[in-house]
């Protein structure tokens, strides 16, 4: 069984540089996906996100790490704006996906969601057949018409999931049958399907053993050719492994962010080396 | 070490008079049933005949006849009821599921629990002041009315707590992909509960379709077919109410048959909720 996503010739990973390291570009110097200025947000009373500013390059993958209750999914949850479904939660600054405000003026929040794909850290397929997973938001949302269509949009999708292989037998039965590294791999595919710009994943292997969790690594270092993808991880290795970039969280403020290679080689704060080290967290 | 052995063995004996108590107290919750069941089949088996079930009753006195359209009127009006009811019921249990914190969903929740528990002649009595007395006539319509009115809190309220029960990944992971919510909410998070709603409204209907107070004062009961449901019909809880309490023998005996007709449509109904409600389904 091959995990790689369709047509794309096996990379080593972790990310190879040709270029010496010296001369690579920070995450600043490269055309901006995502950028937040000043963020910050409260649950309630309690302020998990204290003025984050930070860019995320388009194209690359960048980590999210740090201690548990940090804010890393908070942050994630703010690009596409579904932490605004808990009661009593609100914000200040703001963020841009390729310089439109998500949060100013009028915007269209569906709309948003549509351009922002979201892998949760515990799968969740709906109750449906593999295919309906995979087909109903571009039925709903009108991305295939024809059912020939929409029958290739759920083959292509579930291929770059690497997910096609072990379902194409059974894409009518019940999506609940599959394995958990599967079901993870459809969400994936389901959010695919929708045909996002920008990829969202939080702690998307976390409940995976070492097998699944490496095909959903190898994925990640596929999609990256084609989407931007912000990955959250507790899994140090696997940050180093997946992420051009990576952001250090701690205690709702960013400490630091860079290159993944530097910032685990020569980590500019003294908290990101503690913390990489395993001297706390 | 005795101390010990004999605390043992007092700790088991404790447990077994225990279990036999729940087991006494668990015996004596299904022994009406049993009763019920098998009184109604000694008097009433041998008259559930073809007659009993094609022929209309025949004039006051007369042996001989059916229940034919008592039993149609009971599925015409519980048919109905359903149709006007589920829908509500449904939309509103969703509407409760959606809005927790909200002044008004907590008024509606406290008045589908006093709903619940207000008497069924009352309700009877209600709907009588609200569309017997405007149309100007008993009809079958205000039956499926009355029963409508109780079914609806029922099944709001086991809606709210089976949508409740989907567990939130689902309308996150809709919302995430770019649907509306209210295509999530009906496309994903309803169908995930489907299997408890389609219990809930089960038992909900074998609750109303046995019921005769609401349709006292509603449907009123029809000796003859009447299909259309703007007028006076036959019910099978009704006809079983007057041929009871009616001092012929034959009619005594219909009554039989036609209350055990009743429970085995009761029966029925429960059980497909059993079978829906029991069908393994793998949660996520
Ligand atoms: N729904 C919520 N309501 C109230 N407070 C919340 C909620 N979700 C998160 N928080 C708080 O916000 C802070 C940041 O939480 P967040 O989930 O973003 O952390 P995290 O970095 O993702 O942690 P983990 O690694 O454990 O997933 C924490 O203090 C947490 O208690
Ligand atoms: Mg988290």
């Amino acid at each position: 069984m091959d995990a790689q996503p369709l047509q794309r010739p096996r990379t080593p990973i972790p990310t190879a540089a040709p270029v010496p390291p010296a001369q690579q570009p920070g995450p600043a110097a490269l055309p901006t996906a995502i950028e937040a200025r000043d963020f910050s947000f409260w649950y309630g009373a309690n302020q998990a996100l204290n003025g984050i500013s930070l860019v995320i390059p388009d194209r690359r993958v960048t980590a999210f790490i740090g201690p548990s209750g940090c804010g890393k999914s908070t942050f994630l949850r703010s690009i596409n704006r579904m932490n605004e479904l808990i009661p009593g939660t609100r914000h200040q600054g703001d963020v841009t996906l390729r310089g439109e405000s998500v949060y100013r003026g009028e915007v269209d929040v569906v709309g948003l969601r549509r351009r922002i794909g979201m892998v949760f850290q515990k799968s969740n397929p709906f109750p449906k057949s593999i295919y309906d997973n995979v087909a109903y938001g571009p039925r709903v949302n009108g991305l295939a018409r024809k059912r020939a269509d929409l029958d290739e949009l759920v083959e292509t999708s579930l291929r770059s999931a690497a997910l096609w292989d072990e379902v194409s037998d059974r894409l009518h039965t019940s999506a609940l049958g599959l394995s958990g590294g599967q079901q993870q791999r459809l969400c994936i595919a389901r959010a695919l399907a929708a045909q996002p710009d920008v990829l969202l994943m939080d702690e998307p292997a976390s409940a995976l053993d070492p097998i699944a969790t490496q095909k959903i690594e190898e994925l990640i270092y596929g999609l990256k050719q084609q989407y931007t993808i912000v990955i959250v991880t507790h899994n140090m290795q696997q940050a180093a492994r997946v992420s051009d970039f990576t952001a250090f969280f701690y205690m709702g403020s960013l400490v630091e962010m860079g290159r993944t290679d530097l910032l685990f080689t020569t980590p500019k704060e003294d908290r990101t080396e503690a913390y990489i080290t395993g001297r706390f967290g | 070490m005795t101390a010990h052995t004999f605390r043992d063995r007092r700790r088991r004996a404790v447990n077994r008079l225990m279990l036999a108590l729940t087991g006494v107290c668990a015996v004596l919750t299904v022994v009406p049933l049993v009763l019920i069941f098998g009184y109604l089949l000694r008097e009433g088996a041998s008259s559930i005949d073809l007659a009993f079930l094609t022929h209309t009753p025949k004039p006051t006195g007369e042996t001989g006849g059916g229940m034919a359209n008592g039993i149609v009127g009971t599925l015409e009006m519980v048919g109905l009821a359903a149709l006007i009811g589920l829908p509500v019921a449904i939309g509103a249990g969703m509407y409760l599921a959606e809005s927790t914190g909200s002044r008004f969903a907590t008024a509606v929740r406290f008045t589908a629990d006093v709903l619940n528990g207000v008497p069924s002649i009352v309700t009877g009595i209600f709907v009588y002041l609200l569309v017997v007395v405007p149309t100007g006539g008993f009809s079958a319509l205000a039956g499926s009315i009355a029963l409508a009115t109780m079914l609806v809190p029922m099944v709001t309220r086991t809606t709210e707590e089976m949508v409740r029960l989907v567990p939130r990944e689902m309308l996150e992971g809709g919302l995430a992909l770019g649907l509306p919510r209210w295509r999530t909410m009906l496309g994903i998070v309803l169908p995930a509960a489907r299997g408890g709603i389609i219990t809930g409204a089960l038992v909900g209907i074998a609750r109303i379709a046995g019921e005769t107070a609401p349709l006292l004062f509603t449907a009123l009961g029809n000796q003859f077919w009447q299909l259309d449901p703007r007028h006076p019909t036959a019910a099978l809880p009704l006809q079983i109410f007057s041929y009871a309490i009616s001092p012929y023998d034959d009619w005594h005996r219909q009554a039989w048959a036609g209350a055990l007709l009743l429970i085995l449509l009761v029966l029925t109904l429960s059980l497909g909720a059993r079978l829906v409600f029991g069908r393994p389904e793998r949660r996520a």
